[in-house]
């Protein structure tokens, strides 16, 4: 059935909820208004309040409830309303949650997921538009996941309710609505720590994950016109990487480029290149690039938003440039 | 101007701007969210008219007209909103995130209360230096759900800070209510807990709020420390101009709109002689002119060219 992105996950939701009574979610107004972007729709109404629970603004104590119901059996679910605001929560993410099972000698689990709707291109403004992941990708206790289809959205979140340890789960704004493709009804799950081929090729690989992902295909279908065949690695799940998937890609190009929408600096993509200039470099042709947001704040204004934003015009031209090696 | 005129002319002029932007949002030019203060007037101007330059405000996403009353240029001000090069923050951030430290006015980020321990930050600088001014820290109920709201309000006991609280209570943090934020009727009484008093008020009765705000002022300027005044009123708009608010009924939003700060004021004024209608025509006249005059300053201001957004994260070259 077509579904958008969101709707996959307000699907998602329902059937965790329907297939296991300890499922439940917590954060700001996910009651009555079904959220903030309306991600929670209808749950209310099938679920009712005590497990679909409307907290103050109150994201430490969110995340903290979560990681203590979660011990003790629940599988709690909660919505930061915008993933700017994970930031105060952020001592009970990465303290808390992510060490629980490590303090306890390896006999606790920490079954949560913390739902974290990012991104730009929404004129969000500084507060309104972070992409927060790369503030987790290095906690060891975490997963991290960032779908970027409808399909993933859904099978993502489906697995990272079912698995036993804390998830951040990365959803993009900016593709809520305007993803919207094939989604079986039915539950059933993506793998963590998979990622995915969305495009085989030959001569240049993209690395992305996330709304990067659109433009990397944009780019890639431009290429194919001039020639150049491309990889487009989809990463799906950026803590733990694929490294088997990323280093596949990088030896059978020797071409790669990684873009992602997170700034660049300290990026994922940073970890991304050391992995092939650890593993692959006998297979590269060309220096292992990267695009991502500019370093600097999530400007408002919408030429500075452009300015700072990967774009399919700047994928394509970093990709003519790698090609050309 | 008189005084009761002059309150008069801010409470008009905050409505105005405030009716304004809620129109150009809804004709498409104005990018980014609305938060819109209509029904919150007195309780801005009240509480900040009569600072002096020098003490501090930290306003919230909805308190537009505390910009306008410590001074900020409407122009500006206009021009921030827009997302203009001539704006406060050049374009770079959007609405109210943004501040006039000239003028005493402290920009606040989208993390609610996150404001509040800062603010205690510019009080001490205050009691440190021993200069006689002080700060209004702006939170709303919904915000006092929040942990850093605990630690300002302890060390500001603790320290006998000259900063007064203000709590903006309108009852809903976004489309949540105040039963399911908290379990007390006041977020007054938790001054108690800090070792300071905590006051409530009628936050659409401007004297209330003056009388009020007014006393927790002198005695932080005296030395006396920090004081919690809970102002109760109501926003006319949902959270945002892009919330219908369907959580609450129209029975309620018509019982306080019979509580209209403007009107029980121009009640006062007509009680004190004035010619009403004259007056508020040509008050209405003159707000509209300085209004219309920050729309056009704001809509012919140059937008941002783009490369400006690397500019402004460090006072010192790197």
């Amino acid at each position: 059935m077509e579904t958008t992105y969101i709707k996959a996950i307000n699907d998602a939701l329902r059937i965790a909820m329907r297939e296991d009574e300890n499922v439940f979610l917590l954060g700001e107004d996910i009651g009555a208004l079904g959220g903030a972007f309306k991600a929670t729709e209808g749950l209310l109404d099938e679920f009712g309040s005590a497990r679909v629970l409307d907290t103050p603004i109150s994201e430490s104590l969110i995340v903290g409830a979560a990681v203590g119901a979660a011990a003790v059996g629940l599988r709690p679910v909660a919505e930061m309303q915008f993933a700017d605001f994970v930031s105060c929560g952020f001592d009970q993410v990465v303290n808390m949650a992510a060490t629980l099972r490590y303090r306890h000698g390896g006999n606790a689990k920490c079954p949560m997921v913390v739902r974290c709707p990012s991104g730009s291109g929404v004129r969000g403004g500084l507060f309104h538009s972070q992409n927060p992941e790369a503030w987790f990708t290095r906690v060891p206790g975490l997963k991290v996941v960032a779908p970027a289809t409808a399909f993933d959205a859904k099978g993502l979140l489906l697995s990272a309710i079912q698995d036993d340890d804390p998830v951040i789960y990365f959803e993009h704004k900016f593709l809520y609505r305007r993803v919207k493709e094939d989604v079986p009804e039915a539950s059933y799950v993506v793998p963590i720590g998979k990622a995915a081929l969305r495009m085989e090729g030959s001569d240049i690989s993209f690395i992305t994950y996330g709304s990067a992902l659109y433009h990397c295909l944009d780019a890639a279908a431009e290429l194919a016109k001039e020639g150049v065949t491309s990889e487009v690695l989809d990463l799906r799940t950026l803590l733990p990487l694929d490294r088997g998937a990323i280093l596949a890609t990088a030896r059978k190009t020797g071409k790669v480029l990684i873009v992602h929408e997170d700034r660049l600096t300290g990026g994922i993509g940073g970890e991304v290149a050391a992995i092939i200039a650890e593993h692959a470099f006998e297979y590269l042709d060309a220096p292992v690039m990267r695009l991502g947001m500019r370093d600097t704040h999530n400007a408002f204004a919408g030429a500075m938003e452009e300015y700072i934003l990967p774009s399919r015009e700047k994928v394509l031209a970093a990709g003519r440039k790698l090609a050309g090696y | 101007m008189e005084r009761d005129l002059e309150l008069y002319h801010n409470l008009r002029l905050v409505r105005e701007f405030e009716g304004r932007l809620s129109k150009m949002h809804h004709q498409g030019r104005i990018p980014g969210g609305v938060y819109s203060g209509l029904g919150q007037e007195a309780l801005v101007v009240g509480s900040v008219y009569g600072l002096a330059r020098e003490d501090f405000i930290f306003p919230l996403h909805r308190d537009l007209g505390a910009f306008l009353v410590k001074g900020v240029d409407p122009r500006l001000l206009m021009a921030q909103i827009l997302g203009k090069k001539t704006g406060l923050s050049g374009g770079r951030d959007s609405f109210l995130h943004a501040g006039s430290l000239a003028d005493g006015v402290f920009g606040a980020t989208s993390m609610l209360a996150s404001s509040l321990p800062v603010a205690c930050g510019v009080a001490l600088k205050f009691k440190m230096n021993g200069e006689p001014n002080v700060v209004l820290a702006f939170f709303g109920e919904g915000a006092s759900s929040r942990g850093d709201v605990h630690e300002a309000m302890n060390f500001a006991g603790v320290q006998r800070l000259p900063v007064v609280f203000i709590c903006e209570n309108n009852f809903y943090a976004f489309s949540t209510p105040q039963p399911m934020e908290m379990a007390v009727e006041d977020v007054a009484d938790r001054a108690a807990g800090y070792g300071f008093k905590g006051h409530v008020c009628n936050g659409n009765d401007l004297f209330a709020v003056m009388h009020e705000v007014g006393a927790a002022v002198e005695l932080a300027r005296r030395g006396g420390g920090p004081t919690l005044i809970e102002c109760k009123t109501y926003r006319y708009s949902g959270h945002s101009e892009h919330d219908t608010a369907t959580y609450r009924t129209k029975d309620e939003l018509l019982e306080w709109e019979s509580r209209d700060p403007i009107y029980m004021y121009e009640f006062y004024l007509q009680k004190k002689g004035h010619d009403m209608a004259a007056l508020s025509a040509e008050t209405g006249e003159r707000v509209k002119a300085t209004v219309d005059e920050a729309v056009k300053f704001a809509e012919d201001s140059p937008d941002p060219e783009g490369p400006e957004a690397m500019d402004g994260l460090y006072a010192t070259q790197v």
